[in-house]
């Protein structure tokens, strides 16, 4: 058994955190993740410099990575920073064009940038429950497309001859309606009206459902990220601030609370690395629904305990507790995918 | 047991909700409902309108204008209201200062302040907190020093709701440096109009801004704003927080938000079904409407012990804790019933083919992280235990 990194992955989340941490501070984050387009050219290109889209693609297909681990390695930190770039969307595109025989080259340079448009009003987080039709030209509305304000092409699922098929169509041909989310960065509607696409794979239903359990697993690391600096941050509070003559870490009832709040963490991580190695369908579904589920009570704890100041704009927690909350309802809340778990019990 | 309300208590409820159905004014209402947040006009209108039918100040006495209710009238308004989505009535004058006045203050204070709050004339706001004062309000370090017929006033207060429209805060001070930290605070009445005050916004988790700081640099206030006794402010502080603690469990508040997440969930497809038919959902949703079902009944329990020995027992601090869980699961659940489109900022919703979300429901994650702050503000949840554990335990 060995948990530890390679040396190459902890290299990259070093340099990678070096590189947030300097450019990425908590105001500047903001200042990205609440104004349209909810990305920031430089960062994303220096992002891209590093090599960090490399680390999503496999060597045959001229990365350097592509396992689990090298997910986690990334968004681990990206979670850590509360990064807001549209790196979610290359971490799926990868697998998709790289089954495609597409040329990876712009994607792993980070000139283009991709955003998936799989979900629909009615069927959000399926691909297969999707009404999008077509061949040379698509129809049809999809919803909460992450990053769609910055993307310069969306890979797009719908049928064609009763098959899920992946499309390509260029950001400039689809109508795209963007919007800010609560918890920072951007996502948007594209509507789809005869709109020119390129059909990548004529029977994709596989290919995307593993690509959105990439997706997921990157969210979970995104989360144990985030989670472990609200745990930090709380702590520190707990040690400085002073009631009833004394620091409020020394109060047991709030001690509890904390090791509470760090055994679940500790679950959550625990499920993330077993469903990096596994990279199976039915793990990736237990991870998400016990992370989105741990993210929300580290949210909602780490708030409480700060008092008034947790609910604060100016604390940079009130913003950690917003992504770690709402990325439970992206790619899929954890009923969505328990019920994944409880149906394969039949 | 009988746990119907008496006959002239339902006589009451059908009056209640025959004048909000006649008197509210639909925009506010609307307003409300949407989680917008309500204007200062808004408030204005609607305690104009409680007042013509001398609804207002639901707490005082006959004799100074008040309505003459026992706690389950007040009980009975204030589960209607929040169903019909009216405006809460603003605590700080007319449920915090008000009794505060007509127990302790001056003939000349109650004859000057009272009327002023009735007529909407002074808008009030609230000076405890402090940023190292807030559960521990003992430790408050705002100084005031007598200097003739005037006190000096320097320090800082935080979390002041809704300070920026105010013409009146008050405040607690410290007028003995020197005494145990329960003695030496005065209780103080000041114009906000004095030079010397600052007030500055506090921006919210969610965007909004309800809540300020406010600065005092050499303030000078008349000593005739000092209610009660110069360092005996404690008593009335005390007097003043048992005021603000009723009505705590919301039961109103949450029976309208089962309502809405019922509503959303029975209209909402998922993967070709109804959210309510989801199991897992309806389970969720199941559980929360059992703890309200219970703790309404808790609640009037607590409201007939009260009618009977004339106060709120330790019982209003489980009603708090359980009311506050109870909401924010429920806001939690709503949340939730929209799913990834729960995220949009509100007022930024696309239009597209069909709404995304209905503009009532836009605000659903914005009041889940804005009413984070129920199980902290008025006694966190965990002082409420403290209070209970003293109460009850012997340990």
């Amino acid at each position: 058994m060995n948990f530890e990194m390679t040396d190459d992955r902890r290299m990259l989340a070093d340099s990678l955190g070096k590189l947030l941490g300097s450019q990425y501070g908590i105001e500047h984050r903001n200042a990205v993740a609440y104004e349209a387009p909810f990305h920031d050219k430089a960062g994303w290109n220096a992002l891209a410099e590093l090599g960090i889209i490399y680390a999503f693609v496999s060597e045959d297909a001229g990365g350097m990575g592509g396992s689990g681990f090298d997910l986690l390695a990334v968004f681990e930190q990206m979670g850590a920073a509360l990064c807001p770039e549209p790196l979610l969307g290359a971490a799926m595109a990868a697998p998709l064009l790289a089954e495609a025989g597409e040329d990876l080259e712009p994607l792993l340079a980070g000139e283009a940038i991709y955003a998936l448009a799989v979900d629909e009003l009615e069927a959000p987080w399926d691909a297969e429950g999707g009404t999008t039709e077509g061949g040379a030209a698509l129809t049809g509305r999809k919803t909460s497309v992450y990053g769609a304000n910055a993307a310069t092409h969306f890979l797009v699922s719908a049928r064609q001859a009763g098959k899920l098929a992946l499309f390509e169509v260029k950001a400039e041909d689809a109508a795209v309606t963007p919007w800010g989310m609560i918890d920072g960065g951007g996502a948007g509607e594209v509507m789809l009206d005869g709109t020119p696409a390129r059909c990548l794979l004529p029977d994709a239903g596989e290919t995307i459902a593993a690509a959105l359990d990439r997706g997921r697993l990157a969210l979970c690391a995104e989360a144990v990220g985030a989670m472990d600096w609200c745990y930090a941050t709380t702590l520190d509070y707990l040690k400085s601030r002073k009631q009833f003559g004394r620091e409020i870490g020394s109060f047991q009832a709030l001690q509890h609370r904390m090791v509470e709040m760090k055994t679940a963490i500790e679950q959550a991580r625990s499920i993330t690395i077993l469903a990096a190695d596994r990279m199976d369908g039915h793990t990736t579904a237990m991870a998400k629904s016990l992370v989105g589920r741990t993210a929300r009570k580290v949210s909602e704890e780490a708030i409480q305990l700060h008092g008034g100041i947790g609910m604060t704009w100016e604390y940079p927690l009130s913003h950690y507790a917003k992504r770690l909350v709402m990325l439970d309802a992206q790619l899929g809340d954890a009923d969505f995918h328990t019920a994944r778990v409880a149906g394969s019990y039949a | 047991m009988d746990l119907s309300y008496s006959p002239q208590e339902q006589a009451f409820q059908e009056e209640v909700r025959a004048f909000l159905a006649d008197e509210l004014p639909a925009d506010i209402a609307a307003r409300v409902k949407a989680g917008e947040e309500v204007s200062k006009a808004d408030t204005e209108r609607w305690h104009a309108i409680l007042q013509s039918r001398g609804w207002l100040a639901q707490t005082w006495p006959e004799e100074h204008g008040g309505p003459g209710w026992g706690p389950v009238e007040r009980h009975i308004f204030d589960e209607e209201a929040a169903r019909a989505y009216a405006p809460r009535i603003l605590p700080f004058g007319l449920q915090m200062l008000g009794p505060v006045l007509i127990k302790f203050g001056s003939d000349e204070q109650k004859a000057h302040y009272l009327p002023r709050i009735l007529d909407g004339t002074d808008w009030w706001c609230q000076g405890y907190s402090e940023p190292g004062a807030g559960s521990d309000l003992a430790s408050l370090k705002t100084k005031a020093v007598r200097e003739g017929d005037e006190y000096v006033v320097n320090g800082q207060k935080t979390w002041t709701t809704l300070g920026q429209h105010a013409d009146w805060i008050f405040c607690l001070v410290r007028t003995d440096a020197g005494a145990k930290p329960q003695a030496g605070i005065s209780f103080l009445l000041i114009d906000m109009k004095t030079p010397g005050i600052e007030v500055r916004p506090i921006k919210l988790i969610e965007g909004g801004h309800e809540v300020n700081e406010v600065f005092f640099t050499d303030v000078r206030v008349p000593a005739e704003n000092l209610v009660w006794k110069e360092n005996d402010g404690w008593t009335v502080a005390k007097y003043l927080l048992t005021h603000e603690r009723t009505g705590i469990a919301g039961v109103g508040f949450s029976i309208a938000a089962l309502e809405r997440v019922k509503a959303l969930a029975a209209r909402t497809m998922r993967g070709g079904k109804r959210l309510i038919e989801d199991p897992l959902f309806a389970a969720r949703l199941a559980e929360v409407e059992m703890d309200l079902e219970a703790m309404k009944i808790f609640n009037l329990r607590m409201l007939a012990e009260a009618q009977r020995v004339g106060h709120p027992g330790v019982e209003t601090s489980m009603l708090k804790i359980r009311g506050t869980e109870v909401r924010q699961a429920l806001n939690d659940l709503y949340r939730r019933a929209l799913g990834p489109a729960a995220a949009l900022i509100p007022g930024e919703a696309p239009g597209g083919n069909a709404a995304l979300v209905e503009p009532e429901d836009e605000a659903a994650a914005a009041s889940y992280f804005n009413n984070r702050k129920i199980s902290i503000f008025g006694g966190s949840n965990e002082i409420q235990k403290n209070i209970l554990t003293k109460a009850m335990l012997e340990l």
